[in-house]
């Protein structure tokens, strides 16, 4: 059997992840076209569809009843407390925690984090996760046959200082394939897990880098089905970031709304 | 009304495993701590089939009610009751936490744990509430009252011999309910 051939089988078989680009493409079109047809209606949407179905592992995974309000109580208007004791000033730079040097190119991630109301969030943690420069995870399961990079894991920890600002050195990750579809690859991102003011404001994302590609064909990143919203998701380059001879810089604020209760004074004053 | 637009989530995806899990992330106290329990369940999909990829966390008001202020989570000093932890699930879609079941609050309303869900396939977390059974207040409890009877139980946890079970049902006629916070 040619090639070929056996691609036709396994595509008449239906298996999901032998959906082709062109196949995911249209879906996403579909959702994309029935948003902004009906966008006067509601309000602009700023996250992603839980249930969107071109990201295959959504479709048995996506909550299928109504989100249900709570309003906040006790416990979820406090966030846990971390401190300099538990997060090392080198976590924050995933360049320098083996040996070596890690192949790629050096960048620094920096921005701010507030709460809705542009409030800082203060000495809260930044979780970061990536690939390195080739596109692979230290991951066990992850079987992409590109190299691991033995002076690079990935990971980074930090705390917002005064201001809400954070800052990582780290190494641009590459774009890698999955198996969502044939051929399938996602943009190059940074994982973000980030604490708020409140439990409320609890976030999960992934930052994007300019002009990647990659950025329509990826059902991830598409599932934000209004472009401003997911366009919140891109890094800008800043020069002002770059250092002279050693990295370039790219800035990235991140807005974590939520329930906002009154702030008490104690918790303003420095 | 927020002045700002939110950021929005994303899936944790499958390769969290080498990042956000940590030595004791899922120990609240310490296994001999005198009122010790395990809350552990599993998380399963719209098939039933376990979830071996998902990331829970819990974040909780101590025995008496408190709410800690203290850091710490991420460097436990086994003394220290910082209300938070984490806990990936394992091949068989299993999570535990070894923690105290949370007092009342000072308004006597019925205590909980808050509860975050991270999973491949999950685009934006998911929070619930776990509330713990037989505990003054649940008949009356403002958000438990407001959810459909037939759906109120998915809420709250049961016991077992070691203490409490919560089963994360991400899809399906049994599927847990999950919440919307004002602004989010």
């Amino acid at each position: 059997m040619t090639d070929a051939a056996i691609h036709e089988t396994v595509d008449a078989s239906s298996d999901a992840a032998f959906a082709s680009q062109q196949d995911i493409l249209t879906e996403m079109d579909a959702v994309s076209q029935d948003y902004s047809e009906r966008s006067a209606e509601f309000e602009d949407e700023t996250m992603p569809r839980l249930d969107y179905p071109p990201y295959r592992a959504s479709i048995l995974r996506h909550p299928t009843k109504d989100l249900h309000h709570a309003d906040p109580e006790t416990i979820e208007l406090f966030a846990p407390v971390f401190g300099h004791h538990e997060v090392a000033e080198l976590e924050s730079d995933l360049t320098v925690q083996h040996h070596g040097e890690p192949i790629g190119e050096r960048i620094v991630i920096t921005g701010r984090v507030t709460d809705g109301d542009g409030r800082p969030v203060r000495r809260q943690l930044v979780e970061i996760w990536q690939a390195n420069a080739a596109g692979r995870y230290v991951h066990k399961r992850d079987q992409h046959p590109a190299p691991i990079d033995q002076n690079f894991t990935g990971l980074g920890r930090a705390l917002t200082d005064h201001h809400g600002n954070y800052r990582f050195t780290t190494i641009k990750p590459g774009p890698y394939p999955w198996n969502n579809h044939h051929n399938a690859w996602r943009p190059a991102h940074v994982h973000f897990s980030l604490f708020g003011r409140e439990f409320t404001q609890r976030m999960v994302t992934q930052m994007y880098f300019p002009g990647d590609p990659l950025f329509a064909l990826d059902p991830i990143y598409q599932s934000i089905v209004d472009p401003k919203a997911r366009e919140r998701l891109v890094a800008s380059y800043d020069h002002s970031v770059t250092e002279h001879e050693w990295c370039t810089g790219y800035r990235w604020d991140i807005v974590l709304t939520g329930s906002q209760r009154t702030v008490r004074e104690e918790e303003v004053a420095p | 009304m927020s002045l700002l637009v939110a950021t929005p989530g994303q899936t944790a995806g499958p390769f969290f495993g080498f990042a956000l899990p940590y030595d004791g992330d899922s120990d609240l106290v310490r296994p001999d701590h005198p009122h010790a329990v395990r809350l552990h369940g599993t998380v399963l999909d719209g098939h039933g089939s376990p979830v071996p990829d998902a990331l829970l966390e819990i974040w909780q008001a101590d025995a008496d009610g408190n709410i800690s202020r203290e850091p710490g989570s991420l460097r436990r000093d086994g003394d220290t009751f910082t209300g938070w932890g984490r806990a990936a699930t394992d091949d068989a879609g299993h999570f535990s936490f070894t923690t105290v079941e949370p007092g009342p609050a000072d308004d006597g309303s019925a205590p909980f744990f808050a509860m975050t869900i991270l999973a491949r396939g999950v685009l934006n977390r998911l929070f619930t509430r776990i509330y713990v059974p037989g505990t003054a207040g649940l008949a009356t409890d403002a958000l438990l009252t407001s959810v459909p009877e037939d759906r109120r139980g998915t809420l709250i946890a049961r016991r077992d011999r070691d203490g409490l079970v919560f089963d994360v049902i991400l899809q399906g006629e049994r599927e847990t309910v999950f919440l919307r916070y004002p602004g989010t």
